[in-house]
């Protein structure tokens, strides 16, 4: 594909005179976002597309992607929920409810923008296994979504390269665990952050990119893959 | 365009660049020293030991910063506590237990990360809860405190969010601040839902442009910044024809403060 903006070399190499990667992203401090989409520093981390899966890709474009994933699957989640709310949704669960949609239709968005060319395709969901007329089911899932979300990010945080966009998924982070805190608080008050997710450190979860994957692809036809995730 | 020519052409104007950008400043002298572990809690203790000779002066300086801020916090809760009649119920206490656990907690992980990365913790501050008189109920006054509650915990989330990309020269660390900055935004949503079930304030569990939902205008430094509505150079009001209104754009993405704007909210409540 064509790169338009061809200013970074392969982050597997030496920028020459002996710079290491990490230290370019740290002092030239530009980051990859152009005004719109990012600059190729890879040709090929971008995602592979067969017949029957998709890969994420490598380096941080794996990364990004494998957040426009999760976001994916919850903004078409919510995008259900407030088309038609479970039965007894009171005025101001729907309130809340429609923002987190938009919310994580923002995070999409993003994520898609961002990512430009090298962008993973819009994956197919399956929600056969959610009944959308019931408070219950609709909630449980939410919250599973959104405690999902919140280890996704915490665990993948180290996995970034770009301290750009590590505070990128730094300011989508807590905004899922404030989605997490509401949704459990809505199911039982008080749960916000119970010993189901936060443990006797006073520490959230954290989760590997295969971890979550396994849960996620649950709510998924598409098949994703994240075979050239960096994994330290 | 060799951008490894340009980086050597500003080493050679300013030397010392590199290490000033750099978290990996090559400073320490003994902390990659071999440090007794004392008895830790579960898996800190094998945790650290790998993080030894890699806990710079920098890292260990965030977390100091962090261990300030949780003091901070366990201290204001620990201390509400202490006055069950602030309380209307024992939901509402026992939701403010449930918080002051974690931040007694976040200290002592904090303490332990540091002494076993041969730092030495920061001593807790004496600490003035009524911000030299700004907020002179807060401990007697149910709104005061929650609203102090409340500017407290998203100011934590602003303030781990600004130290993220300091940490990264540490896995280890790196990921524990993660984990400790999501569980602020969970209080700080749940804090928020108190204040609006109680008619304190008009605030949802996010933060909607840089509106406090607080009357004091004390508060306002933790919310500036928080009204943006573009990231990364893409504007999220409306992004690709969806109905995303300035709101939800603002309430999406939560912005970080750096250390020095904490310290300036935090100031007035150190004696």
């Amino acid at each position: 594909m064509k790169v338009e903006n061809e200013i970074m070399t392969s982050p597997q190499e030496d920028l020459g005179s002996g710079v290491s990667r990490r230290r370019f992203f740290t002092v030239a401090g530009i980051g990859l976002l152009a005004a719109s989409t990012i600059a190729s520093c890879k040709k090929d981390d971008g995602p592979i597309i067969t017949d029957n899966s998709i890969d994420l890709g490598s380096g941080d474009i794996g990364i990004l992607n494998y957040a426009y994933a999760l976001e994916q699957l919850e903004a078409a989640f919510y995008t259900k929920v407030a088309a038609s709310f479970y039965t007894g949704a009171t005025a101001t669960e729907m309130a809340r409810l429609t923002e987190i949609r938009d919310h994580e239709i923002a995070h999409r968005e993003f994520f898609k923008n961002a990512l430009g060319s090298k962008a993973i395709p819009a994956l197919e969901v399956n929600f056969a296994a959610i009944n959308f007329t019931n408070r219950d089911s609709v909630l449980s899932t939410a919250k599973a979504f959104e405690d999902l979300g919140v280890s996704a990010y915490n665990g993948a945080g180290k996995l970034i390269v770009s301290a750009d966009y590590l505070l990128l998924a730094g300011k989508i982070v807590s905004v899922e665990a404030r989605h997490a805190a509401y949704i459990r608080d809505i199911i039982s008050n008080g749960s916000f952050a119970d010993s189901t997710t936060v443990d006797v450190n006073g520490l959230d979860m954290a989760k590997m990119p295969n971890d979550v994957l396994a849960i996620a692809g649950t709510y998924l036809k598409s098949k994703v893959t994240a075979k050239n995730l960096p994994t330290s | 365009m060799n951008f490894g020519n340009i980086l050597n052409e500003i080493e050679k104007v300013d030397p010392e660049v590199f290490e000033k950008t750099s978290p990996r400043r090559d400073i320490f002298k003994s902390f990659g020293s071999k440090v007794a572990v004392a008895a830790l809690p579960l898996a800190l203790g094998s945790m650290f030991k790998k993080a030894y000779g890699k806990t710079t002066a920098d890292v260990i300086s965030v977390l100091n910063f962090a261990l300030t801020l949780e003091y901070l916090e366990a201290k204001f809760y620990n201390t509400a506590l202490l006055n069950a009649a602030l309380f209307p119920n024992a939901t509402a206490k026992g939701a403010i237990q449930t918080i002051a656990n974690h931040e007694n907690a976040h200290v002592a992980f904090l303490k332990t990360a540091i002494s076993s990365s041969g730092g030495t913790p920061v001593a807790e501050p004496v600490f003035d809860f009524t911000a030299k008189g700004t907020f002179p109920v807060v401990f007697t006054d149910y709104a005061t405190f929650l609203a102090v509650a409340q500017t407290f915990e998203d100011t934590g989330v602003r303030a781990y969010k600004g130290q993220a990309g300091n940490l990264m020269t540490n896995n280890d660390v790196l990921t524990a601040a993660l984990q400790i900055h999501s569980v602020e935004a969970r209080h700080a949503s749940h804090i928020r839902q108190m204040r609006k079930a109680n008619g304190f304030g008009d605030v949802k569990p996010w933060i909607t442009g840089n509106d406090s939902g607080i009357a004091s205008s004390a508060v306002q430094p933790s919310y500036n910044g928080e009204e943006v509505t573009s990231q990364a150079g893409i504007g999220i009001v409306g992004i690709n024809g969806m109905a995303i209104n300035t709101a939800a754009a603002t309430e999406a993405f939560d912005e970080p403060l750096t250390e020095a704007q904490v310290l300036a909210i935090v100031t007035p409540f150190i004696v």
